[in-house]
């Protein structure tokens, strides 16, 4: 089943001067098509500015196209009916850890969410312990979200996600403010929730080795879907990576370098076993 | 620093008053606070003390913790103090400096008026230190809910508390790091008067308000990513609702306040303060 | 114009309930000139090292030379030695206040009481030595793009002509070009200027690339201390506190477990795929 859909999608906004006239239209989005299947893991890479997190609030109804239709579990987003529906269907974590938590103790802010969407008390309970327990916060209920540390926060911000029951996750740069012990953290914890839960997660970032793992990578540059397909594939391609201001890991610059420099090892390599077998087939 | 400020701050720990509803802390504080300001005997002040020593016992908020809190009114409470002790006239005069002179009602009145002013903080951040900020405006929107039906917007006044509170002290280490930031750019924010110290305040108060801005920004598009569209329709996750122990605090609160009452007015060694 | 800490040791929040050991018993001694990197997850107490060298936080014990002059004596000139190290925070952008990028620049030489034209002199000099382009100096700093801000606010600090350039962490939140224009430009800052350069951050990759040397905190403490290759060689001990070396690093372990005798003390993609290609055709 589609999960997210996109099609000829555009989003644009005035642009005003300092009276507050507007002197023209700014195309944030360009005619981007989009499709996500339930259960999969889709990243989406670009730099900042190339129109990536603007896609990323159009899944959450936070923006409405101004031209072409984007649907969300089935449900086109410029509904106002549908509209508790889509945001209860498509959680998002945003990129500032302590800008999106609203409660002043962990177990609060992560009822947060239930609470708006009228649940019952009981049910908060169960879906707060619930939401904590698949983030592996549930020792920290009762603490101040002050006192945890970026990765903490947001693996908070995601169980606060949770506990809407979504089907669809979609993390908007939700590692680009915290260190590499952090930024792990939440990754193994989104990993996890893929395999337990089967949701389907989008990871918009603009760190490449977080997209390994994709099923499927969409490249954005000026408000267009620029690269598609899956990471070897998109991976293989460097120069056009570096064009777009974008990096690869470490070990597929290595590869490439290899590659360029005669040696015969595979295009798209994204993990450190593949390559050190490559060369060793060579040797 | 500015960090240490301890009024506003939840302690947490489990007892007693921290499981008492909020309702009831707010109650009880609002009746505690009133009856010091009945109060002007010694033994009805004695009964205060003997309360809040227990309060503060079954609170499990360590002693230290409550006294640092009172740091923050040390310069009120000299100048409380001060003022009663040479402007309040009265019975023998004991010392006399120049113009200034300390009389017996004076030197007892300060006192007094030192341990009320004490008790008064005490007592409050008692409530805030063992209610988390989020149950206490649940607790004083619950209580002002009838204001509902005069068009007072209860919920939304309730919610706007609750954030403030969970970024006062965010705000206040964004203010420590932009200070550190300016003063590393050779800012002076010691030096000079009232006016150019004014100024100089400046460049750190614009990249604050920017920044509280754009976390409004980011926080108003949380909330609504979570589906919030304000109180409609909203449950609550701790509903409040009044158990036994609330009950036994109220009558808790209600037999001190006849004691003390009833000890300033009846005992026959009364004192009287005024 | 050396920078040296000796013995120094800092405590957090003395006497409540989040005291902290921020740096324990630190000794160390920067030259003139050197770039260094210092790495270490975030409460390793790099923060806080960083602080000490222009006198922002003042050590609970031991001393901090400046110039072989100890700061922490009576009526020592604190402002000077602001102008001297110059701090660039995490995200320095929220620091910017002027109504343009000029002004705002213009800041830092303003408090050394310098004359109006000197300031903006050296405010455009700031300018283009961060390569900030001339068409936006007038502008709000509130519009311009994350990291044309970013730049604004270094300059702001090179404005005041330091010796020595400290970065905390001058790439968060920037994307991967983003990244490499700022780290570019700095190193372009050391060899055009020959001032020290002190980089905070938590990337190796980035780190081995540029350093002469590296500084590795662990919980307040100075672990290990040298050029990129030695560091990296512990790579083990770095791991086992939840550090790595670079990812190509491995790649040349591994490839040494499996038989091939490649050297493992490299730090940099070129380095890696030359040495692979030596053995390779050897």
């Amino acid at each position: 089943m589609e999960m997210i859909r996109a099609r000829e999608l555009v989003y644009e906004y005035e642009q005003r001067d300092d009276e507050g006239n507007v002197v023209g239209m700014n195309r944030a989005l360009d005619e981007v098509g989009l499709d996500v299947r339930q259960g999969q893991f889709v990243a989406i890479l670009g730099h900042n500015g190339s129109g990536k997190s603007t896609l990323a609030k159009h899944m959450n109804a936070i923006l409405v196209p101004s031209g072409g239709t984007m649907w969300v579990n089935g449900r086109d987003t410029r509904d106002s009916g549908e509209l508790v529906n889509v945001r209860r269907s498509a959680g998002m974590v945003f990129q500032n850890p302590d800008n999106q938590i609203i409660g002043t103790v962990v177990e609060e802010d992560v009822g947060f969410g239930p609470e708006n969407l009228g649940v019952p008390t009981g049910e908060i309970w169960r879906r707060v312990e619930d939401g904590l327990r698949a983030v592996g916060m549930i020792e920290y209920r009762a603490h101040s979200p002050n006192k945890l540390s970026g990765g903490q926060k947001q693996r908070v911000a995601i169980a606060g996600v949770l506990a809407m029951e979504p089907e669809c996750i979609v993390l908007d740069e939700p590692t680009a403010m915290l260190d590499p012990v952090g930024r792990k953290e939440v990754l193994r914890t989104v990993q996890e929730l893929r395999k337990r839960k089967n949701v389907t997660v989008i990871l918009i970032t603009h760190y490449m080795e977080e997209a390994i793992d994709a099923d499927a990578i969409y490249v954005m540059e000026g408000g267009r879907v620029v690269m598609q397909g899956t990471p070897r594939e998109i991976f293989g391609r460097v120069d056009e990576l570096k064009r777009y201001r974008l990096d690869v890991p470490q070990v597929t610059m290595l590869a490439e370098e290899l590659r360029r420099r005669g040696l015969d090892v595979p295009c798209g390599i994204l993990r450190r076993e593949e390559l050190v077998e490559a060369i060793c087939r060579l040797s | 620093m500015i960090r240490e400020i301890t009024i506003g701050q939840y302690y947490p720990a489990d007892s007693f008053i921290h499981r008492l509803d909020p309702r009831v802390k707010i109650v009880c504080t609002l009746l505690f606070l009133i009856s010091l300001f009945v109060q002007n005997s010694l033994p009805g002040y004695v009964v205060a003390t003997l309360f809040l020593a227990f309060v503060i016992r079954a609170s499990k908020v360590p002693f230290k913790f409550i006294v640092r809190g009172l740091k923050a009114i040390i310069l009120l409470l000299m100048f409380t103090v001060v003022m009663n002790l040479f402007l309040t006239k009265g019975g023998a005069v004991l010392v006399r400096v120049w113009i200034f002179q300390i009389t017996e009602a004076g030197l007892r009145i300060s006192v007094f008026m030192a341990v009320r002013l004490i008790y008064l903080i005490i007592g409050s951040s008692l409530m805030t230190l063992t209610t988390t900020p989020n149950a206490l405006t649940d607790g004083i929107e619950s209580l002002l809910r009838p204001l509902d039906k005069l068009h007072v917007p209860v919920h939304e006044v309730a919610m706007i508390m609750s954030i403030a509170l969970r970024f006062i002290p965010i705000l206040l280490e964004e203010t420590d790091k932009i200070m550190k930031a300016q003063i590393a750019r050779g800012a002076d924010l010691e030096s000079g008067n009232i006016l150019q110290r004014a100024k100089a305040m400046v460049p750190i108060l614009v990249p604050l308000f920017v920044s509280a801005f754009r976390r409004a920004n980011d926080l108003a598009l949380a909330m609504e990513a979570r589906c919030y569209f304000g109180g409609e329709g909203r449950t609550k996750m701790k509903p409040l609702a009044y158990g036994r122990r609330d009950y036994m605090a109220y009558f808790a609160v209600m037999s001190y306040v006849a004691v003390a009452f009833a000890a300033g007015r009846f005992l026959p060694f009364h004192v009287w303060i005024f | 114009m050396s920078i040296k800490l000796e013995h120094v040791n800092y405590v957090y929040g003395a006497g409540t309930a989040y005291e902290k050991q921020a740096l324990r018993d630190v000794s160390l001694e920067i030259p003139q000139g050197q770039f260094v990197g210092i790495i270490g997850h975030t409460g390793s107490g790099k923060s806080t090292l960083i602080q000490h060298l222009n006198g922002l936080v003042k050590a609970d014990s031991g001393a901090v030379y400046f110039n072989r002059e100890n700061i922490y004596v009576d009526g020592y000139d604190m402002k000077g030695l602001r102008g001297q190290v110059g701090l660039v925070f995490q995200y320095p952008e929220y620091q910017l206040f002027e109504e343009d990028v000029l002004s705002d620049v213009c800041f830092g030489p303003k408090n050394q009481g310098l004359p109006k034209e000197e300031c903006e002199k050296r405010a455009r000099e700031a300018l283009e030595l961060v390569g900030f382009p001339e068409k936006y100096y007038h502008q709000s700093p509130f519009e311009l793009s994350g990291g044309q801000k970013r730049r604004a606010a270094i300059a702001g600090v090179l404005a005041m002509k330091p010796k020595v350039l400290v970065l905390d962490e001058p790439t968060a939140g920037l994307d991967p070009a983003g990244r490499d224009d700022i780290l570019d430009q700095v190193k372009y800052l050391h060899d055009q200027t020959g001032m020290t350069v002190v980089l905070v951050s938590h990337s190796m990759e980035d780190v081995a690339r540029y350093v002469q040397r590296i500084i590795v905190m662990n919980k307040g403490e100075k672990m290990l201390d040298g050029t990129p290759k030695e560091v990296f060689a512990h790579y083990k001990e770095l791991e086992a506190v939840g550090l790595a070396a670079p990812q190509v690093t491995y790649v040349m372990h591994d490839l040494k477990a499996r038989g091939i005798r490649v050297e493992t003390m490299v730090t940099t993609v070129e380095e890696a795929a030359a040495e692979i290609l030596r053995v390779l055709k050897a």
